[in-house]
């Protein structure tokens, strides 16, 4: 079994997100082994990218920041050798199809595996393009992980079907960002996965309170956290590690009472 | 091209999951309409009675004279109602949009031209619109800005990123990602997931359909080049796809090198631009070894994109077309030498392709003919060109 099917064992898991070199890759180096040992299952680092279309304002910012700082693709991967010595949660990175097929998305799966990622989240790489990535990661055995949003509808059962690792499901419409509510029906959601699949179905977008986390979790296996971190990284900067693991300590407490 | 929307490598639908179901709705919706005659007439009917088609091809005689080789004939899309000629485009979309029974539609714009373009569509045909504009860009064009809002359209100035064009399109494409139920988005260029490059293509070959009619009517034969300038490249691909097949017609797209294409500070996509992928299409962009989108810079704001159509990006591969860079200064010579010669203000995007034709048009025989397609007019850029010349002028 590989570490991302391991982090659904049993449990539902707290996935919490982090953009890499947000504000430097060398707080992001010290925070991923104490984002695990504070809860997060599964840790999700994102690549910065110049124009990240399907995020909201908190993680552009983050985005900015990162690349500011000048974080690149390979000292991400470097860093993400030295983490993965210290910790064995599973480590997907998210990112944009355009750093990945720039790289060169052979050399960029390989480098991955050797690494020690376990998955990718590409968002603007939808299921009828995943073959622009889908060989190279599995040539290399790591996650393409596929998303489905509430536009989905009948399209779930085909992308549920060939998902790998975990299934991200979209809260809602729109970017990435905290939201008061979430208004979409993600049990049906996940019913309609679980018909046709036994995917772990992870929620994620615009969930930042304990209640929304025990919420998402009580109808799927999991919760992604990723804008209410970075927000917590963005005031506290180089001193964030210790407020973003009593947050992450918060909001796994209240996946683990579902 | 195949199904998935691609013209060779290029092409594709990259863009998130939730707005998927979006472009698919649209996709069908065009293949329903683009072959019904009720739709087509009544598209016909606005293009004819409310955008003035069919523009004028212009022999432009002294110009032609003052170069001594090739005879120049201008297509005039600056004719057009709203003066350039993305009226085409939108005046197709927003009625495919009403069509599917949208009530809203939202578009980037980059010198405000196609903004412009849609509010106005919009107000005609009773949507609302609200236009997506890099904060740059609203400083640059404070008229076009005011025009739009006078057309009944809300601006809103993005302050994300470079603050340009393609930030607008990243603002465009996440309010549609968060609305999409009633609301359309009206892509301004042959660029986007498909079917967004097809769907503006199609809209805009009345341009090169009008410039073959109406030059074999004057000369009949055919045109030994075309020449457009090109940004996300709708008013070339407009003029050169009914010439594709004939391929003793040169097809000659002219990219913004702003300060030139060797300085930092250009927008050069064919000439630098590397494959990538982003917009939603694999294309051309200017773009850094770990594909992070190049900030670009042209004095002509509707030019200023890092990226390029994905067909051109094939026309280059091919080398059917062939794209060339033109620098602000070469630019502004030929927005100033049209202004004096023809007693014509071009736009400053369209005076690029002029700058081209003056530039072969010399080495041409005169039995050859040259048409350039002059794709707005210049009012929107007198400002910007007398800052460049050091005259202050608030607009």
């Amino acid at each position: 079994m590989n570490r991302i099917s391991r982090a659904f064992e049993n449990q539902k898991a707290f996935i919490a997100f982090v953009t890499g070199g947000d504000p430097d890759l060398e707080t992001t180096e010290a925070l991923i082994p104490q984002m695990a040992a504070a809860g997060a299952d599964l840790i999700e680092i994102g690549i910065p990218f110049s124009d990240p279309i399907a995020e909201g304002i908190v993680i552009q910012a983050a985005d900015e920041r990162a690349l500011s700082a000048g974080t690149t693709t390979d000292k991400l991967f470097d860093m993400v050798k030295r983490v993965r010595g210290k910790v064995d949660v599973p480590l997907v990175f998210m990112t944009y199809i355009n750093p990945v097929y720039t790289y060169g998305t052979d050399k960029f799966a390989k480098r991955c595996a050797e690494c020690g990622i376990d998955g990718m989240i590409i968002p603007d790489v939808p299921f009828e393009e995943r073959e622009e990535v889908s060989g190279a990661c599995e040539a290399a055995g790591v996650e393409l992980i596929s998303m489905i949003a509430p536009t989905s509808h009948e399209r779930i059962d085909r992308i549920a079907k060939q998902a790998k690792g975990f299934l991200y499901c979209v809260s809602s419409l729109g970017v990435t960002g905290v939201r008061s509510r979430i208004t979409t029906n993600i049990k049906d959601m996940v019913d309609r996965v679980k018909a046709v699949s036994d995917i772990p179905c992870a929620i994620g977008f615009g969930i930042s309170t304990p209640e929304q986390a025990r919420e998402m979790a009580a109808v799927s296996d999991g919760a992604i956290v990723g804008s209410a971190i970075v927000r917590i990284i963005a005031q506290h900067g180089k001193d964030c590690i210790e407020p973003v693991c009593r947050y992450i300590r918060d909001m796994k407490a209240a996946v683990l009472a579902v | 091209m195949d199904k998935k929307g691609r013209y060779g490598l290029y092409g594709g639908q990259y863009i998130p999951e939730t707005l998927i179901p979006a472009v698919q709705e649209l996709e069908q919706a065009y293949e329903k309409y683009r072959s019904d005659p009720a739709f087509q007439a009544e598209l016909r009917a606005l293009m004819e009675k409310y955008a003035g088609r069919p523009s004028l091809l212009y022999y432009a005689e002294k110009m032609t004279k003052d170069l001594g080789g090739a005879k120049i004939y201008l297509k005039r899309e600056d004719l057009n109602h709203t003066g350039s000629h993305k009226i085409n485009n939108v005046l197709g979309q927003v009625l495919l949009a009403k069509k599917m029974g949208k009530k809203r539609v939202i578009a980037e714009t980059g010198a405000g031209q196609h903004g412009v373009a849609t509010a106005t569509a919009a107000a005609l045909m009773g949507m609302e619109c609200e236009i997506f504009m890099g904060k740059e860009d609203t400083d640059r064009q404070v008229l076009n800005c005011y025009r739009m809002e006078l057309l009944g359209a809300k601006v809103h100035p993005v302050t994300s990123g470079t603050m340009t064009l393609k930030d607008a399109v990243n603002a465009t494409m996440r309010e549609w990602a968060s609305r999409m139920d009633d609301t359309l988005y009206v892509l301004g260029s042959v660029m986007g997931p498909h079917p967004f490059p097809m769907i503006v293509r199609d809209f805009q070959k009345v341009i090169g359909e009008e410039i073959k009619e109406q030059l074999m009517a004057v000369e009949g034969k055919l045109p030994d080049a075309v020449i457009a300038c090109v940004g996300g490249g709708s008013n070339a691909m407009g003029s050169f796809y009914e010439f594709i097949p004939d391929t003793s017609v040169r097809l000659i797209g002219c990219e913004a090198a702003g300060l030139g294409v060797d300085h930092p500070r250009n927008a050069a996509t064919v000439a630098n631009g590397t494959v990538g992928i982003f917009h939603g299409m694999k294309s051309l962009f200017c773009q850094d070894e770990y594909g992070q989108i190049a900030p670009v810079y042209s004095i002509s704001a509707g030019l200023d994109y890092p990226g390029i159509g994905p067909e051109h990006a094939n026309l280059n591969e091919t080398g059917r077309a062939q794209y060339v860079p033109v620098t602000d200064r070469e630019a502004v010579e030929a927005f100033e030498y049209l202004s004096r010669t023809e007693g014509i203000i071009p736009a400053i995007e369209s005076a690029h392709a002029v700058a081209y034709a003056r530039k072969i048009a010399p080495d041409f025989g005169k039995d050859q003919i040259i048409v350039v397609t002059i794709s707005g007019r210049g009012d929107k850029d007198v400002a910007a060109i007398a800052r460049y010349r050091g005259v202050e002028i608030f607009d």
